[in-house]
């Protein structure tokens, strides 16, 4: 493969899990397992797929076919770990830029693919497997929630073009009648508006910003840094809760979800009638 | 449950508020609502960017019973900022979730309806909408194991965004023929894609696509109720007596894969493609491709 042409994901995929040697063949989703902090981790990225047959999906997007390979990749590990003491750490290597949007796709229910993904993702970490979102590109919307947002653990490379956001810049200050400036400077003030890595780290949503790292072309020594994160991730994962609760309970969170913790607080008092 | 003659005094459930709609589909009379506008858990976002806030932000959840059995109801209401899914809403619905899990693994089974009506994220909450949904989608994974999930599109927004995932978790699905289910709404495809992909303004077309009798026609929804009271109160009924299903629609990987393989997507259209996507009502739900 000319490497000038690799995609961010497919890049990240082959720096962390070249010798898996078990790309699963073509197509949009791609998999390999690779040795990571002495064990063997799945690793799964999105990839660019100029021949797919859904049109509105051949770029890194999460359409039809990708929610659904990207279930079965999930549940192929769930399934040969089940009679294992030990469930191999799940990587979600994240560079998708959005959902496909197309007719087609509402129409064979692409909202149900996506779905299985995250049904996927949920069930590995519920069933003990370690789920880490390693962002290195664009995480968007529904096409992040897919592929990501079901993690124990995410962490990001802080490099131009990692973001994560509930939609496109351009899109968003379309629909919000703004422009692309001062949606910027909203986010200066809006915390949850923002588009950049540090600004969604105050959310308490992320669990390391990886600094240093040429997201394009790493050298051994960064993807060494980075797999020694993604190793560290695992183990404190293991030794965390199974669901998302971890999300709530950072100093960040403590100051800027306060609402959600609040919420939480109250409706439990509430829950049972005295 | 679709084919009984309209009768024209029943009462319309499309036309109720979120709070009336929670109330309807509890048993009569076990209506309590939690977090209510009086606890006064309001955005902290929206008047930052002088938007005038409501009281309750837009999610009604209320405890209850259905068919005698403990229930909890968390209901969307799209008057508010079209069903917009923002920091606090969202919790709502996440953390009532959560608790009937707890409950659950407690062994004390709550039932867990959710009432969507909603356009997926609230822009002005951008990150925290996107993250609360995602709390709400682990909540439904986890709790399913344990108790059917309901939901129900009635309409007139639908359901769409991060939210028509959550939808597509749940364990069965009631929509009237008004409701919507979808991803990407009609006008941020034409919007993406253009107008000559779809046409936002042809509203036959669209309910068509993702409308209600299509989806349940196609498998995406299980039962299709008129736009009644009493319709949605015995639909959301029998689908607990349903229980949990043997398979989730989103765990039958390799049946959707096979029904996509058979699809020529130059081709196809609503009405061809129900061939592939038969329906799972209610009492036949299983693999079936």
């Amino acid at each position: 493969m000319n490497d000038t042409t690799l995609s961010r994901g497919a890049r990240w995929l082959h720096a962390l899990a070249d010798d898996g040697a078990r790309d699963a063949g073509g197509g949009p989703v791609r998999y390999a397992d690779a040795p990571l902090g002495g064990e063997t981790a799945r690793f799964i990225a999105v990839v660019p797929d100029a021949g797919n047959r859904f049109v509105r999906a051949r770029e890194n997007v999460v359409g039809l076919e990708q929610g659904w390979r990207l279930a079965q990749a999930v549940r192929a590990a769930i399934a040969e770990d089940a009679s294992s003491p030990t469930r191999r750490p799940i990587v979600a290597i994240v560079d998708v830029k959005s959902q496909a949007y197309g007719y087609r796709e509402e129409m064979l229910g692409i909202h149900l693919a996506c779905a299985a993904a995250v049904d996927a993702y949920a069930s590995a970490r519920l069933a003990g497997h370690p789920v880490i979102a390693l962002i290195v590109g664009p995480a968007m919307s529904g096409a992040f929630l897919a592929h990501g947002y079901q993690a124990n653990r995410i962490v990001a490379l802080d490099a131009a073009g990692t973001m994560v956001h509930a939609m496109g810049k351009e899109a968003a200050a379309r629909v919000t009648r703004r422009s692309v400036e001062s949606l910027d400077a909203l986010g200066e003030t809006i915390v949850p508006m923002s588009y950049t890595m540090a600004s969604f780290g105050k959310l308490g949503l992320l669990d390391q910003l990886i600094e240093g790292v040429d997201a394009d072309a790493p050298s051994a020594e960064q993807t060494s840094r980075v797999r020694d994160v993604l190793a560290q991730m695992v183990r404190e994962a293991r030794m965390d809760r199974r669901d998302l609760s971890h999300r709530l309970q950072s100093d960040a969170a403590t100051r800027t979800r306060a609402a959600s913790i609040e919420v939480r607080k109250r409706l439990a008092q509430q829950w049972d009638a005295d | 449950m679709s084919a009984a003659p309209r009768d024209l005094l029943r009462e319309s459930f499309i036309e109720l508020t979120a709070r009336e709609r929670a109330r309807a589909v509890l048993d009569a009379g076990s209506f309590r609502e939690l977090l209510g506008p009086f606890d006064r858990l309001e955005s902290p976002w929206l008047p930052l960017q002088g938007i005038v806030c409501q009281a309750d932000d837009g999610a009604v959840i209320a405890r209850g019973t259905i068919g005698g059995e403990p229930a909890v109801v968390t209901a969307i209401e799209s008057a508010f900022q079209g069903g917009s899914i923002g920091e606090v809403s969202g919790s709502k619905i996440a953390a009532a979730l959560e608790l009937a899990l707890a409950d659950c693994e407690r062994g004390k089974i709550v039932r867990p309806v959710v009432l969507f009506e909603t356009g997926g994220v609230r822009l002005q909450e951008a990150n925290l909408g996107l993250a609360v949904i995602s709390e709400i989608q682990a909540a439904i994974v986890a709790l399913r194991a344990h108790v059917p999930v309901v939901g129900v599109i009635a309409g007139m927004v639908g359901c769409f965004g991060g939210m028509s995932l959550a939808a597509g978790l749940c364990s069965y699905l009631v929509m009237t023929k008004q409701g919507r289910l979808g991803m990407n709404g009609p006008e941020v495809i034409e919007q993406e894609a253009g107008i000559e992909e779809l046409d936002a303004s042809d509203r036959r077309h669209v309910w068509q696509l993702i409308g209600g009798e299509q989806r349940t026609a196609t498998g995406f929804a299980d039962a299709l109720v008129e736009d009644a009271v009493d319709d949605v109160h015995a639909a959301v009924r029998a689908a607990f007596a349903c229980g949990v299903p043997e398979a989730h629609r989103t765990e039958q990987v390799e049946a959707y894969l096979a029904k996509l393989a058979q699809i020529d997507p130059a081709s196809v259209a609503p009405g061809t493609m129900r061939a592939a996507f038969g329906s799972t009502l209610l009492t036949s739900r299983g693999e079936t491709a």
